[in-house]
């Protein structure tokens, strides 16, 4: 045989062998649609972190005789890539899958991979926080999630080195310590000053993420979701104020090592907590803190950082019967109850006036009054406009310039100009 | 092929039974197609799995470079845009700097201390050869991610245990992920731990193929144990070296786990991207930011091409030094 000849045929199984294996991946297909009206005998639940939907999904079971599977994932981080990878091969989603603020606006531009929500369930707008209503719309107007929780903010702090350090403990007195920022950096100083030098704050950007939801008009993008993080009065204000915070700072960043093992060595004396941050404060404080940390309210009113939505995927096979139990899920009722078990703060305008949420003290934290703390803070949330790519700008653009800056690797106007350079790659979409 | 040339013809001056020869025909037959075709069989798992993990998913890659790809929307031809777009962005150069960077302070160290360690290990004289050949292979049996966060605490700048120590000498506590030389000593370092052990082995199992009769050749005429490793074990390594220098170099261009656990996870690989390699860069353009899938294939596809350019450099310098 020729050396040609084989040199062919080896060429001919290796494209055989390719054409084989690209068949492989094209074929599998979605199956068709059932036909409407026909009842599925079970629908799948996608969510990450803790929900509360645990009991509830068990009743919705009771009441309709159709099973549900809870599919949950701890951390975000992997709950990510798996909603990429069904959506990108078309398979694999959930019925009803839980979007995080940060993947909702991210996903909104392909709007086309959700159901439209709207003619599915009945009109609901008036029910909810209407700024977390209407941050379920895509931009071509479908409504692609429904609210379940918010992230309302609070001050988190730790009566014990306040009183060392000759500060108020009553949470009354240290909310009032802070009308707005400026207040806040004072106390700070006081602290300092009272404590021999030790930092106030954990970090500068946790206050930029409290400044930013503040509601002082776009962020870093306008209604028309061009980016304008270089210009926006918004973003310039949180970037003042946290830049002013430097001198007050632990220079422990969020989720860092210097920052959970800062919560049990104290270095530093308050930190900015949503609502879903206590459980996190608390695991990393220890019980041997227990009853040293309370909770006060934010400078400058309410705030918001982070809060999710319930959407149901175009793939699913059963778009109406898992709209309706998205719609179940996130009412009323069902947000209290899911409050009460994991703590998630309701969206729904109702259940922010139930007793039960209303009434709920945390033990952990000197039984503050969280229900009503986080409640009053939610109710001053203002309406804003995220645009596409808020988080990855957030996180990959603004945060690493705020750090470089408090860590002293860039002067003020060095960051902010590694921050607008950054903000137009990552912003980008 | 020569081996049909050896089967005989039938002789026609006997012609044997129709049946016969129908079934000596195919017994000849299924024999010659056996010998044909039967070593291909016999690798066909290699390449098929290969086909299916390795081959397919680069050209794949390789198509989805030349579109701008969002994973979860549109596709859109646009050539080579993406390569063109790679040459001017300061980032991707960034992150060459930055790996070429943790490869020299993690290889170069690396490999002449396992060169050392593999030359003491090969002494005749050493006790428990195999408790200390067993230990030094350790290293490598710990997961990538258990060593990055255990790193991590060491290098940490308030509690970590370096700064505990160089405060004895007054050394100010260092911020180790704030600064691209402290950042990338420190990376450096997870590596060098986690594979010095293992180039070791590799290193002293070349050693021990070099004939012995060598060596006791040159005792004879007098040759110091220095002369020793620098006239006979460094030269006869030669083939050994050059494959433990590619593998580095291989694992150094993929650089991803350390640097990004070390940065607590963040995919731009500190403030100001001190410390984020060419790998890390390829997963923030194609996996985390979703719009740009295709440039982040586009990376891929530079990546590969470096590993080559590099790996045949070694090549080439490891033969010509040795020479």
């Amino acid at each position: 045989m020729s050396v040609t000849t084989r040199r062919t045929r080896l060429a001919a199984a290796a494209l055989a062998a390719i054409t084989a294996i690209s068949g492989l991946a094209a074929c599998g297909k979605d199956d068709e649609k059932p036909a409407a009206g026909e009842k599925p005998a079970k629908l799948v639940v996608d969510t990450f972190g803790e929900m509360g939907y645990d009991e509830l999904v068990k009743q919705y079971e009771k009441d309709t005789g159709i099973k549900v599977e809870l599919r949950k994932t701890a951390q975000l981080g992997e709950y990510r890539p798996k909603l990429v990878r069904y959506l990108a091969t078309g398979k694999g989603a959930a019925d009803v899958t839980a979007l995080e603020e940060g993947i909702l606006n991210e996903f909104k531009p392909n709007a086309r991979n959700w159901e439209d929500l709207a003619p599915l369930v009945g009109d609901h707008s008036k029910e909810y926080l209407p700024w977390k209503w209407e941050l379920g719309k895509a931009p071509d107007g479908r409504l692609i999630g429904l609210p379940t929780d918010v992230g309302s903010l609070a001050v988190c702090y730790r009566k014990d080195l306040f009183q060392a350090a000759g500060l108020p403990t009553e949470r009354d007195q240290v909310s009032a310590l802070w009308p707005d920022w400026k207040g806040f950096h004072d106390a700070g100083l006081k602290y300092k000053q009272g404590s021999g030098g030790k930092a106030f704050i954990d970090s500068i950007t946790a206050v930029s993420n409290g400044v930013l939801f503040q509601g002082n008009g776009d962020l870093f993008y306008d209604k028309e979701d061009n980016i304008i993080a270089d210009t926006s009065p918004a973003v310039k204000n949180a970037w003042d104020t946290a830049t002013s915070m430097a001198d007050i700072s632990a220079k422990a960043s969020t989720w860092s090592p210097e920052w959970s093992g800062g919560f049990k060595q104290g270095t530093f004396a308050a930190t900015f907590c949503p609502s879903w941050m206590l459980g996190i404060v608390s695991d990393n404080s220890g019980p041997a803190n227990k009853g040293k940390w309370d909770v006060a309210s934010v400078p400058g009113g309410g705030g918001n950082w982070g809060g999710s939505w319930l959407a149901v995927p175009a793939q699913s096979k059963y778009p109406k019967e898992a709209a309706k139990l998205a719609e179940y899920l996130t009412n009323a009722k069902s947000q209290v109850e899911a409050f009460k078990l994991k703590g998630p703060l309701p969206t729904n305008l109702e259940a922010l006036k139930d007793q039960a949420f209303l009434g709920y003290t945390n033990e952990y934290f000197s039984n503050a009054p969280t229900g009503k703390i986080f409640g009053e803070s939610v109710a001053k949330i203002q309406p804003i406009h995220l645009g596409p790519k808020h988080q990855a700008v957030k996180e990959n653009a603004l945060e690493p310039a705020l750090r470089a800056f408090e860590n002293g690797q860039a002067d003020k106007a060095k960051a902010w100009e590694q921050f607008t350079k950054d903000a137009k790659t990552q912003g980008a979409f | 092929m020569s081996l049909s040339a050896t089967t005989a013809r039938p002789s026609p001056a006997a012609p044997p039974s129709p049946d016969v020869s129908r079934r000596r025909r195919r017994g000849r037959l299924l024999n010659r197609l056996d010998v044909k075709y039967s070593p291909y069989l016999y690798i066909a798992p290699f390449f098929l799995i290969f086909g299916i993990f390795g081959l397919y998913p680069m050209l794949r890659t390789a198509w989805m470079s030349l579109h701008d790809w969002d994973m979860i929307g549109e596709h859109t031809f646009i050539g080579f845009d993406n390569y063109t777009r790679l040459l001017s962005d300061e980032y991707f150069w960034n992150a060459l700097v930055n790996t070429f960077g943790i490869f020299a302070l993690s290889t170069i160290p690396q490999l002449l201390l396992a060169l050392f360690l593999a030359n003491l290990l090969n002494r005749t004289f050493l006790r428990a050869k195999t408790f200390f050949r067993m230990a030094i292979f350790m290293p490598n049996v710990v997961s990538v991610a258990a060593v990055a966060i255990v790193f991590g605490m060491l290098f940490q700048r308030e509690f970590g245990l370096f700064n505990w120590l160089l405060s004895f000498v007054g050394v100010d506590p260092v911020d180790w992920d704030g600064h691209r030389w402290s950042s990338w000593t420190a990376i450096s370092s997870m590596v060098n731990w986690r594979w010095t052990g293992y180039n070791t082995l590799i290193l002293l199992a070349g050693m021990q193929a070099i004939p012995k009769d060598l060596y006791e050749a040159a005792e004879i005429d007098g040759a110091s144990p220095w002369r020793q490793f620098w006239q006979i074990t460094l030269p006869m390594l030669k083939p050994t070296f050059i494959f433990v220098v590619i593998l580095s170099t291989i694992g150094g261009m993929q650089l991803f786990t350390e640097p990004l656990l070390f940065g607590n996870g963040n995919i731009i690989g500190g403030n100001q991207r001190e410390f984020q390699t060419l790998a890390m860069y390829m997963y923030e353009m194609g996996i985390v930011n979703l719009n740009s899938a295709g440039y982040g294939a586009a990376v891929a596809w530079a990546i590969f091409m470096i590993i080559i350019v590099v790996s045949l450099f070694n090549f080439l310098l490891v033969r010509r030094s040795a020479k």
